[in-house]
């Protein structure tokens, strides 16, 4: 552990997920004079990354080009995508996954050697890359353990940030609690760079992991940096019945079907027909999430699901692939529907329904990660820069980590270089001010709510509110219903006082942060009156670019969000309708 | 109808309030579809929030919630409730690690062997990124894929009755990734982590019960990494005193 001096560092990365280690990497290998710490809440091996099954997407072969690579995505995208983001994104994707490669991710290959590419959904080519269907496992242990050998990178494991510390305007640092002994540090720093990763635990039922409370979007979102685009959620339509776990979209990739329980592969019903017995890219079950995950709700209304007991849902049946190529190919997917639903795909099609999956928006970055605030950058899911839109393609966001981690991580380390060292006393006083106010509001306080009853109303008030399908009533009150719950959490009650790995406070600070972020997700979607991507009104079914083709911004207010909004950049795609 | 109900009895240790460990018992709501983590959840949210443990993804893969349930070494989040009816089900921490508190054991012995293993790619020449991938075949791949499947959840250390007894043993999950790397075709650093591995394999006598195989949660079978490194040593070794860079197999 660092001595009292110790605490200071040229660059500071909060996240060691994917994002967060490819940015520590980056600015290691931009300049050896540089001091890197990672700060995160869990091990780094522990981020959420490692949950990640499918693939991640880059131009590998002959027959694709980095053209379409970009068409796909924006038009995936409902063209909310900004496309020089997009060009430079589908650009250094190649490099990328081969830089990985080099550094030992143990990629699928094929016959004669090179790197493996499979279909996915919205996808015109072959072209995401894989590790069985354990890829982000792979990916974060390889460069976790890539991070290893650059001996200028220091970590916090288990360290919580709790704000950023701003003096004139300019980022130094952030306060944090260290969990193994309650300690609340200023960690000083020229530049932060927030790699903290979605918020999927605003809603209920979520393929998130625990640890995904939008931190890093609150804190910068507290220090008036903007929330661009957090309407837009997208919904995965396979995920288990119950815990939310996802079944990749690799399945369908390598040839699973959809079912209703009539057996019937109903998605040709909505006009991304005919079925086949071969996948075809972008048809049938290829095609994107926003728009399965809605097929799965009409049919549902339809009542063509089945009824169980944790709601409806449909067949995700595998059977027909056979065990070799489930066994070699998918291996993970059966051992989780075999654990969590006592299925064998082999033998039975698996349940499935749509599940809160991955957050389009984050804080707002330009093009290299850096965000409005002096000294503060931002990647991977806690981020928007945005090549994602109003629906992310699966397999982009794992590419989005290596790009913009690493493009964040030479910025920001640039910005360090260039800046004079700072003093740390003053920026002392501002962590224990932080510390007071944890104690006042947290510790000594007796209130009577608990963090339990608060974060279930929260995430009942999202999915009835911001839900799949959504209309002005439903989410003005979830927005009501989030103020009256922002007033209750002043009220909060801890058990535990204690000052060694307190995880109740720990809690208690990340609920503080998920009611943040749901509110600029229910405030955004309100003000968007028209329907794009993953964002469905039944009081305004069609996108208004005449509107809408804009981003939306949320600015914090002490009256809940402010929303403005920022052009889209086009620079050879027009808009066009988007149909598969 | 009464609900039917399960009782675990879970290690509680609070660092500067108990000198010792001790036990306490809950009673949680009987699911079948529970694990042991949703019903330690169960407990937090709705008993005592004073509990303290770790978890993340709750499927299995992020090595957060290693426990031992009724003595035995085992991810929370895959261990359910209706494999131990009628119970009482023990929850502890994991055996041979220094308790930070509660449930939650310290890391940092492990963290330290991770890195003297040199778990990354070693080249005397790196090829430019440029100039495309490493070519490997489908068999190069699976010569090492198994070892690299390891989550870190430590349940192997739990087990080990020689990390039990020696806490300086490099143990089962940091030996299988050193050989995860030897086996790799794009890597040539077997020659570096010879004198880490073999002080490991050879000085401290595992006795090959293979009590971490038999817990690993993810099939890594580390008791053959440690086996197979203890053969491998000597003919290596002097493989790589001829060829420097091609002590790999
Ligand atoms: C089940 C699942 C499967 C997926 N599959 C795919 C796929 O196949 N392809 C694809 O492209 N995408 C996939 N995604 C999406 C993708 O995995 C994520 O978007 C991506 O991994 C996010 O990475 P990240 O580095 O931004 O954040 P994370 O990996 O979530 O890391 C966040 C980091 O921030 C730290 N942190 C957070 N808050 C704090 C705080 N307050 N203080 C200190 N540290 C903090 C955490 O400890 C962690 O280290 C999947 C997502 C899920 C949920
Ligand atoms: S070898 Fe197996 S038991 Fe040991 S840490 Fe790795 S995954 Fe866990
Ligand atoms: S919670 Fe991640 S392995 Fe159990």
């Amino acid at each position: 552990m660092p001595g009292d001096d110790g605490y200071q560092h040229d660059l500071l990365v909060i996240g060691g997920g994917g994002a967060g280690l490819r940015a520590a990497i980056a600015a290691a290998e931009e300049s050896n004079r540089l001091s890197i710490a990672v700060l995160s809440k869990v091990y780094p091996m522990r981020s959420h990354t490692v949950s990640a099954e499918g693939g991640t997407a880059a131009v590998m072969r002959e027959n694709d080009s980095l053209d379409t690579h970009a068409k796909d995505t924006i038009f995936g995208s409902d063209f909310l995508a900004d496309q020089d983001v997009v060009e430079v994104f589908v650009k250094e994707a190649p490099g990328e996954v081969i830089q990985l490669e080099h550094w030992g991710c143990p990629w699928s290959r094929d016959p004669d050697g090179r790197v493996s590419v499979r279909p996915f959904g919205g996808m015109t080519v072959n072209r995401t890359l894989y590790a069985a269907d354990k890829t982000g496992f792979h990916m974060l242990h390889a460069l976790f353990q890539t991070s290893l050998k650059y001996e200028k990178i220091t970590r916090y494991d288990e360290w919580f940030a709790t704000s950023l510390l701003i003096e004139d305007g300019k980022v130094c640092g952030v306060t944090a609690l260290n969990l193994h002994d309650g300690q609340m540090r200023p960690i000083v720093a020229k530049a932060v760079i927030m790699c903290t990763g979605g918020a999927g635990r605003i809603f209920p039922f979520t393929t998130n992991a625990a640890i995904k409370t939008g931190d890093g979007m609150a804190l910068a979102y507290r220090a008036g940096v903007a929330l661009k685009d957090m309407e837009f959620v997208q919904y995965h339509p396979t995920g288990l019945p119950g815990t939310g776990i996802l079944i990749t979209e690799a399945a369908r990739g390598e040839g699973g079907h959809l079912k209703n329980k009539d057996g019937y592969r109903y998605l040709q019903d909505y006009g991304l027909g005919p079925p086949t017995d071969t996948p075809v890219h972008r048809k049938m079950e290829l095609g994107p999430r926003d728009i399965l995950s809605r097929c799965h709700i009409q049919e549902h209304q339809k009542g063509r699901t089945f009824d169980g007991p944790y709601g409806h849902y449909v067949h995700l049946d595998l059977r027909h692939l056979g065990e070799k190529l489930i066994d070699k190919n998918l291996p993970f997917v059966r051992e989780l529907a075999r654990n969590y639903v006592g299925i064998d795909p082999v033998h039975e099609p698996i349940p499935v329904r749509p599940v809160v999956h991955y957050m389009m928006g984050g804080i707002s970055t330009d093009i290299t990660g850096k965000t409005s605030l002096n000294g503060l950058y931002a990647a991977g899911e806690a981020a928007c820069v945005s090549i994602n839109g109003a629906n992310r393609l699966g397999s982009n966001s794992l590419t989005e980590l290596l790009v913009f981690g690493a493009r964040a991580g030479r910025a920001a380390a640039r910005h360090a270089l260039e800046r004079p060292a700072l003093r740390s006393n003053p920026l002392a006083q501002l962590a224990s001010d932080e510390r007071r106010r944890l104690d006042q509001r947290f510790l000594r306080a007796d209130g009577r709510e608990k963090i339990a009853d608060i974060r279930e109303e929260m995430q009942k008030a999202l999915e009835s509110g911001c839900g799949i399908y959504r209309d002005r009533a439903t989410m003005e009150g979830a927005c009501q219903t989030l103020r009256k719950l922002r007033e209750r959490f002043a009220h909060i009650s801890l058990a535990d006082k204690d000052a060694v790995f307190n995880t109740e406070l720990i809690a208690a600070l990340e609920l503080e942060c998920t009611l943040d972020v749901a509110e600029t997700v229910a405030r955004s979607a309100l003000a968007r009156e028209e329907s794009r991507g993953s964002h469905t009104r039944t009081d305004f079914p069609k996108r208004d670019d005449a509107r809408f083709l804009k981003h939306s911004l949320a600015y914090q207010t002490p009256d809940g969000p402010r929303i403005e909004y920022l052009p889209v950049t086009i620079t050879r795609w027009p808009p066009e309708e988007r149909k598969y | 109808m009464t609900e039917e109900t399960m009782t675990l009895e879970v290690t509680r240790y609070r660092p500067g309030h108990d000198r010792e460990p001790r036990t306490q018992s809950f009673t949680v709501p009987y699911r079948t579809d529970w694990v042991v983590l949703d019903a330690l959840n169960h407990i937090k949210d709705r008993i005592d929030g004073t509990l303290s443990y770790r978890w993340s993804c709750r499927m299995g893969v992020c090595g957060s919630c290693g426990m031992m349930v009724n003595g035995v070494p085992k991810l929370t989040c895959a261990a359910f409730l209706r494999d131990y009816r009628p119970g009482p089900i023990r929850v502890e921490p994991l055996a041979n690690f220094p308790v930070i508190r509660d449930l939650v054991i310290a890391l940092d012995d492990f963290m330290e062997k991770l890195r003297r293993v040199k778990p990354w790619i070693i080249r005397a020449v790196e090829k430019p990124v440029s100039d495309g991938e490493y070519l490997q075949t489908p068999a190069q791949l699976d010569a090492y894929k198994q070892f690299s499947m390891c989550i870190n959840c430590m349940l192997c250390y739990a087990a080990c009755p020689v990390y039990g007894l020696e806490p300086a043993f490099l143990g089962p999950a940091a030996i299988a990734l050193a050989y995860r790397y030897n086996l790799d075709s794009r890597d040539e650093g077997y020659r570096l982590r010879e004198p880490v591995l073999s002080e490991a394999v050879g000085v401290w006598e595992c006795t090959f019960v293979g009590e971490c195989s038999v817990v690993c949660p993810k099939g890594v079978d580390p008791a053959a990494a440690i086996q197979r490194s203890k053969l491998a040593g000597a003919t290596d070794w002097l493989l790589s005193m001829i060829m420097p860079w091609a002590g790999r197999r």
